[in-house]
């Protein structure tokens, strides 16, 4: 048992995420700001459920509108980092636990890592 | 209602669910849908995807805190990640099957449920029981500080904990809550956790466990940017504020007051469901 390098390489991680949520905020602040100098004096319109439309659903298309500096593109592509960090973390605790020589939980950290690449890529 | 006035007015109400969240260790999510819902008449599946993105940036960003401290049980929390995942994915592609009458119905249940679990009072469970022999398998048993020096603990029942989690998972995905009530009654009933570790633990899956559910809802177009922007920043903004207030307030009176507003909407989403209003 090492847990305390264990717990050091996790908060060295947890480190990065947090600089990764900063950057996300960032960029969904940035967007949004865009987004309401363009459109703010525009009606709202939440109550009746439509879902987005295609380029604001997969990364190719949010990358594009983002690329265009569109407000609603910007934010999306904020929202996109945010979903990575804790896939990143997950990825980050797998090497941790391979440079431990851990097999056990290098293959429990794949296995969650595999479920959200599905759920990212995949479905 | 201009998009200018609806930001700020959701922005506002999520600064404060997420600043009460992190105050009384409830979390802001399951008080978000409901303002989302009932008071902005908000389309519940863009309420849920916009409170997932809000989960994951709390979860993310507070990580290094509950890191420091040595409660959390980073094994415990990636093995009960592989549950928690899977339940979450299921609960995304359910929330795309059922109407939203049934996910407000099932949220008001949730809510009552949380209630009642924040009311009670938490007992340290010190079980001397042998642990399960899968968790020596799988390193799980720890150390964890507490005032007399380490505290060794034991990990039990491991097939149910990890039974539950795949429900608090599922929950999560059709709910975009953290379903914190959840999991704490699987580490800390069901496998015998002490409750800080379990406390921590769980927070620390949280993101992982809202991400894999954000997926899925980004490729329906269940994430709306205008509204995911001002929910995920006044959520984060108030609980970095409710966190940072944390170490200097008495919150158990608030804890019951929120417990009695999480109640109260808990039957407002019942009612709302039952009478077609969501």
């Amino acid at each position: 048992m090492s847990d305390w390098t264990d717990q050091k390489i996790e908060v060295i991680i947890a480190n990065l995420l947090r600089a990764g949520v900063s950057l996300a905020a960032a960029l969904v602040f940035l967007g949004g700001m865009v987004f309401l100098v363009r459109h703010g004096l525009a009606l709202t319109q939440y109550r009746a459920f439509t879902g987005e439309p295609s380029d604001l659903r997969e990364w190719k298309g949010i990358v594009h509108s983002a690329l265009n500096f569109r407000g609603r593109g910007i934010i999306q592509f904020g929202i996109l980092c945010l979903i990575a960090t804790p896939v990143a973390r997950v990825a980050f605790s797998g090497v941790a636990f391979a440079l431990e020589r851990d097999w056990l939980y290098v293959g429990v950290a794949s296995a969650v890592l595999a479920v959200l690449l599905y759920s990212l890529l995949g479905a | 209602m201009n998009n200018l006035e609806f930001t700020i007015l959701v922005g506002l109400g999520s600064f404060m669910a997420g600043f009460l969240g992190a105050l009384t260790g409830l979390g802001g999510g399951v008080v978000l849908v409901p303002l989302l819902t009932l008071v902005f008449k908000v389309d519940i599946r863009y309420a849920v995807g916009a409170s997932l993105v809000s989960v994951i940036a709390t979860s993310s960003g507070a990580a290094v805190a509950y890191l420091k401290d040595g409660f959390s049980n980073i094994r415990i929390g990636m093995f009960l990640e592989v549950a928690t995942t899977l339940g979450a994915v299921l609960g995304a592609f359910l929330a795309a099957r059922v109407s939203t009458a049934a996910i407000g119905a099932v949220f008001g249940l949730v809510l009552l449920y949380s209630g009642y679990a924040a009311s009670r009072t938490q007992v340290e469970t010190a079980s001397s029981e042998p642990p399960d022999p899968l968790a020596t398998r799988l390193g799980m048993n720890g150390v964890y500080p507490s005032l007399t020096g380490p505290r060794a603990y034991n990990v039990h029942r491991v097939p149910a904990g990890f039974g539950l989690m795949f429900g608090a998972g599922a929950l999560s995905g059709l709910l975009g809550i953290g379903s914190g009530a959840v999991k704490v009654l699987a580490m800390d009933r069901a496998m015998g956790i002490p409750f800080k570790v379990s406390t921590t633990t769980s927070n620390f899956m949280i993101g992982v466990t809202a991400a894999a559910s954000a997926g899925v809802y980004l490729s329906r177009g269940y994430i709306d940017p205008g509204l995911a922007m001002p929910v995920m920043l006044g959520v984060l903004a108030g609980s970095l504020a409710g966190a940072r207030l944390l170490a200097r307030t008495k919150t158990q009176q608030l804890r019951w007051v929120f417990a009695a507003v999480i109640v109260a909407l808990g039957g407002e989403m019942l009612y709302g469901a039952f009478a077609g209003k969501i």
